[in-house]
């Protein structure tokens, strides 16, 4: 018989909201005072580690759940505030458990992170399949609070925890004919009861052209809100593309494949009209069927009022650069 | 007689009684009571227009009911539950005026004349209205024939709002499906009671 085990976070192992908003002051006065260093500044020892007492802990490369600690901050956007934690875990498209926004965090407890595989094959040096501990190997995590704007004109602020992208595919050595990246989430019908439905094309498949895939925004992603990724919310690796649509950052990820050619990407193949392979956000193209030009942030309760979506999300002094020899009416 | 009588009543409050309590369980989630989830204000419309949308078919199932179980008393229940239909397209659309889009009246013009999922409900709440207004005993008596061919208008009301759902949904069409199942039964129903009738004439 096979028991499965509840691999979902205790409500004890959660930071407290008070608590991290706390810590975030207290981050800010540091900041401001120069007391600590943020993540300009050189580089610290790896960071990942459980709550490290005594010498043991230490040598565990990644916890499997619960908090992460010794995060690097990283400076921008200190201000944000973040979305409620209920509401990042609680409202969450991933379809791999179902089409309600609710399903994923009723479902996704069979989801199991651990052991996790990456693939990684196409126009790299060094392919091969490599486990999620080689993966995150000497990288220091940190702390980004990014604007998260859904392509259903609803948006959120996550404090995310992760490392750029680009550090790691730089290690793959990626080829000069690597104009593109390809990634794959998981599809085990077994352990994501919404795969048996052809609602889109599984396994789910995003991509970015490589320069996006390797700029600096670019966040491969472990936790969120001081911990872990909870299973709904992408574990135990995920995108995070903050200025692109929602469903751009994609979660799970077993699989990365360098691309000669611009890759399939699921919400493209299953509507190509009404879904870009670029998906920047832009409030100056609307989806054929709604509205692009303001956004509900989640949280405000029932009276609270849209606020206008901004080109690349907020991020155009960042990332305009990528996209000055393109239309963006007609690369949407 | 008065048995009877006294049951029917009872039978039209509870009835009544069943279409208020949507908006009653509605009203007690936004107070706290249970949770309207991190996205408020869509829940309010979602909920709203699907409970409009369900109590339009269930209007349209009172004839085949009537005709089937020759309960002629059924046909009191309509009035009530095409009503009750008309009350909840309507805060559904006041929803997402006043609170979806905060009174943004240049937006909620685009959203009317160019998004076709949206034309389409206003066009049936818009259908839904002189029906509401005829919907007493007096214009009943008043309009005669044209009463009876004014209020088949609800066939195109409820078709426009099955198409609405259909074309709101993102990519899962799953209940949408459901819906445009319900609905085709139901206007099946009537095409088939109008053939009968051609073919019956014809004969003579």
């Amino acid at each position: 018989m096979l028991i499965k085990r509840q691999r979902g976070i205790k409500t004890s192992e959660i930071t407290a909201e008070s608590t991290f908003r706390k810590r975030r002051m207290l981050l800010k006065t540091a900041l401001a005072m120069g007391l600590i260093q943020s993540a300009n500044s050189s580089a610290q020892d790896n960071l990942i580690s459980l709550e490290a007492k005594d010498s043991d802990t230490r040598k565990k490369p990644f916890p499997e759940n619960g908090q992460i600690n010794n995060l690097k901050i990283w400076r921008g956007d200190i201000d944000l505030e973040s979305t409620p934690f209920e509401d990042v875990t609680g409202y969450n498209n991933y379809y791999e458990f179902g089409t309600g926004k609710t399903d994923p965090a009723r479902y996704a407890h069979t989801l199991e992170p651990h052991p996790w595989n990456v693939t990684v094959e196409g126009e790299a040096n060094k392919t091969g399949t490599y486990a999620l501990e080689d993966i995150l190997k000497g990288h220091v995590l940190e702390e980004r609070v990014y604007r998260f704007r859904c392509v259903e004109a609803w948006s959120m602020v996550v404090p995310w925890i992760g490392f750029p992208l680009a550090d790691l595919l730089r290690k793959f050595e990626p080829t000069s004919r690597a104009n593109y990246v390809q990634f794959f989430t998981l599809n085990e019908p077994e352990q994501m009861p919404g795969v048996r439905y052809p609602v889109l094309r599984w396994p789910y498949r995003e991509g970015l052209t490589i320069a996006e895939a390797m700029h600096p925004l670019t966040l491969l992603t472990v936790g969120l809100y001081g911990q872990v990724l909870p299973n709904q919310n992408g574990a135990p690796l995920r995108l995070i593309v903050p200025w692109k649509y929602g469903f751009k950052s994609i979660k799970s990820i077993v699989r990365i494949r360098f691309m000669q050619d611009q890759p399939q990407t699921s919400w493209n193949m299953a509507n190509a009209r009404e879904y870009g392979f670029y998906s920047n956000v832009n409030p100056g193209k609307d989806h054929p069927r709604w509205s692009q030009a303001t956004e509900r942030v989640l949280g405000g309760g029932l009276f609270s009022a849209r606020i206008p979506t901004r080109l690349f999300n907020g991020y155009a002094e960042e990332v305009a650069s990528l996209y000055t020899s393109l239309d963006l009416n007609t690369n949407y | 007689m008065t048995v009877r009588r006294r049951f029917h009543a009872l039978v039209k409050a509870f009835i009544l009684g069943a279409c208020i309590i949507p908006l009653i369980h509605l009203i007690a989630r936004a107070n706290g009571l249970g949770d309207l989830g991190a996205n408020p204000i869509q829940e309010v419309l979602h909920t709203l227009g699907k409970t409009g949308l369900n109590l339009t078919l269930i209007t349209l199932m009172i004839t085949p009911l009537r005709k089937e179980t020759n309960f002629y008393w059924l046909v009191s229940l309509r009035r009530m539950l095409g009503l009750s239909a008309f009350f909840y397209a309507l805060l559904h659309a006041l929803t997402y005026v006043a609170l979806d889009q905060g009174f943004m009246w240049s937006s909620l013009y685009i959203d009317v004349t160019q998004r076709p999922y949206i034309t389409l409900g206003a066009l049936a709440l818009l259908i839904m209205i002189p029906l509401a207004i005829t919907s007493t005993k007096a214009s009943q008596r008043r309009l005669g024939r044209i009463w009876k061919k004014l209020h088949r208008l609800i066939y195109l009301i409820a078709s426009l709002g099955v198409l609405h759902f259909f074309l709101q949904a993102k990519i899962d069409v799953a209940e949408p499906i459901i819906y445009s199942i319900a609905l085709l039964l139901l206007l099946g129903y009537r095409a088939n009671t109008w053939l009968k009738r051609q073919q019956a004439t014809r004969k003579q």
